[in-house]
């Protein structure tokens, strides 16, 4: 059984390892990906203002590719564009007006847009349709003692209706990592903002977002953070740099996208070509782990 | 902050326009605190959440409108998931953008992104914060 998938504008270029060890690790479950054609940007952000239909535009167009292509289910990685594609849907959905007038600006694609698909999180899929127990039993190379913290940032957790889990306390990433036999830590700031993209407007606020959740991951034991935003990883990663600039006590941590390390404990190996995409190397915690078999000089 | 209350300035039709931007009746707002409390990047604010909803019931728009407090909210949805009165006042945040975005205030121009920027982030950073901050 495959499962089709949209990877979104990012997962090409800055998190390319993110889809790369999903493929894998997905492989390694039996339930290869096939990536969906024609996919466009989703907008990143769904737009909250009741008047610009204009807005939802990319979404649609992506799920009525979606659905012409025979898709049933499409699976998202990313974080934001999960959320920016369910609640185009829903809002698109819900209102015979406007399913009406987002028609009629998609005179070019070849069918007409009847909201058939239905959009989920990778996360929900290997909850409930691999589920954990079978997970468990696949891996080869467990995450034994990698103390693991579960970022679920924004958008996987509000608003409540398209919450993967608890909206206030989730537990989906933890539960999968126990499943791969790391030590699942929830922290405090788990479900706190990184700052977004404010990362470029207002890099103080996201310096201090950034030095607020590491600490606290620090605090709570976590060795590595893991998430599934892109963008969060960015900030959480990438922004670590700023953060040690601001704030001399700050000391770093290493962030993987969830599915990297999946891959590693599922035989699916992790790519020396991924490091470049890293600001902290992880490689140092991924040895002293034995996590990261080859070693190069 | 000092702001005198009047009747004239309650019928602000700028009220209207964020509540039917937003599709939040503020008036439902009876200043528990709970967004501000929860709210991430609140030390930044000038006026808290829930005082922009007082704000807004009293019609002071203008001064929502140019406060900072708008600006530093980038819709992490705290807020909106907590409000016991299920107001979701990120929209008010966003409503409150939009009005000003639409007459060209507050837009993030292309070429203020820094080169440095241009070359480090990813395109989501990009297509989020222009799909936010240009209107």
């Amino acid at each position: 059984m495959s499962l089709a998938y949209y990877p979104g504008c990012t997962l090409k270029n800055h998190a390319s390892h993110f889809e790369q060890s999903a493929i894998r690790a997905m492989e390694k479950l039996g339930m290869p990906m096939t990536e969906m054609k024609d996919w466009v940007c989703c907008g990143t952000v769904y737009s909250q203002t009741t008047d610009d239909l204009m807005l939802q535009l990319a979404s649609i167009r992506n799920l009525l590719r979606a659905e012409s292509q025979g898709i049933d289910e499409l699976a998202v990685l990313c974080s934001m564009c999960y959320n920016t594609i369910r609640r185009a849907k829903d809002f698109i959905d819900s209102d015979k007006e406007n399913l009406r007038k987002v028609n009629q600006f998609m005179y070019k694609e070849p069918l007409e847009y009847t909201g058939k698909v239905q959009v989920t999180h990778l996360l929900p899929i290997l909850r409930d349709r691999i589920t954990f127990e079978k997970v468990k039993e696949k891996v080869v190379n467990a995450l034994t003692g990698l103390k693991v913290g579960a970022y679920y940032g924004c958008l996987l957790v509000r608003p409540e209706a398209y919450a993967i889990d608890d909206f206030e306390d989730p537990s989906i990433i933890e539960d999968l990592f126990t499943a791969l036999g790391a030590d699942s830590r929830a922290f405090p700031y788990r479900l706190e903002c990184c700052g977004a993209y404010q990362t470029i407007t207002r890099k103080d606020v996201t310096a201090k977002r950034t030095y607020e959740l590491i600490n606290s991951a620090w605090e709570t034991g976590c060795e590595t953070i893991v998430t599934s935003c892109p963008l969060c990883a960015f900030n959480l990663d990438q922004r670590q740099k700023l953060a040690q600039e601001t704030f001399h006590t700050f000391r770093t941590m290493p962030v993987f996208y969830f599915t990297e390390l999946m891959s590693i404990a599922l035989g699916g190996g992790w790519d020396e070509d991924w490091v470049k995409l890293h600001e902290i190397d992880p490689r140092p915690l991924l040895r002293e782990k034995g996590l990261l078999p080859e070693v190069r000089s | 902050m000092r702001y005198v209350i009047s009747r004239k300035k309650m019928h602000n039709p700028l009220l209207q326009k964020l509540q039917e931007l937003s599709g939040q009746n503020v008036f439902d707002c009876y200043q528990c605190g709970n967004c501000s409390s929860g709210c991430a990047v609140v030390e930044y604010m000038d006026i808290k959440p829930n005082q922009v909803l007082r704000l807004a019931q009293l019609g002071a728009i203008d001064e929502i409108l140019a406060s900072e407090t708008i600006w530093i909210c980038s819709t992490c949805l705290q807020c909106s998931s907590r409000c016991p009165k299920g107001i979701d006042v990120s929209r008010v945040m966003e409503a409150a953008r939009t009005i000003n975005l639409r007459q060209r205030i507050g837009v993030v121009e292309p070429t203020s992104v820094s080169q440095e920027d241009l070359k480090d982030v990813p395109p989501i950073v990009l297509v989020s914060v222009f799909r936010k901050l240009s209107g």
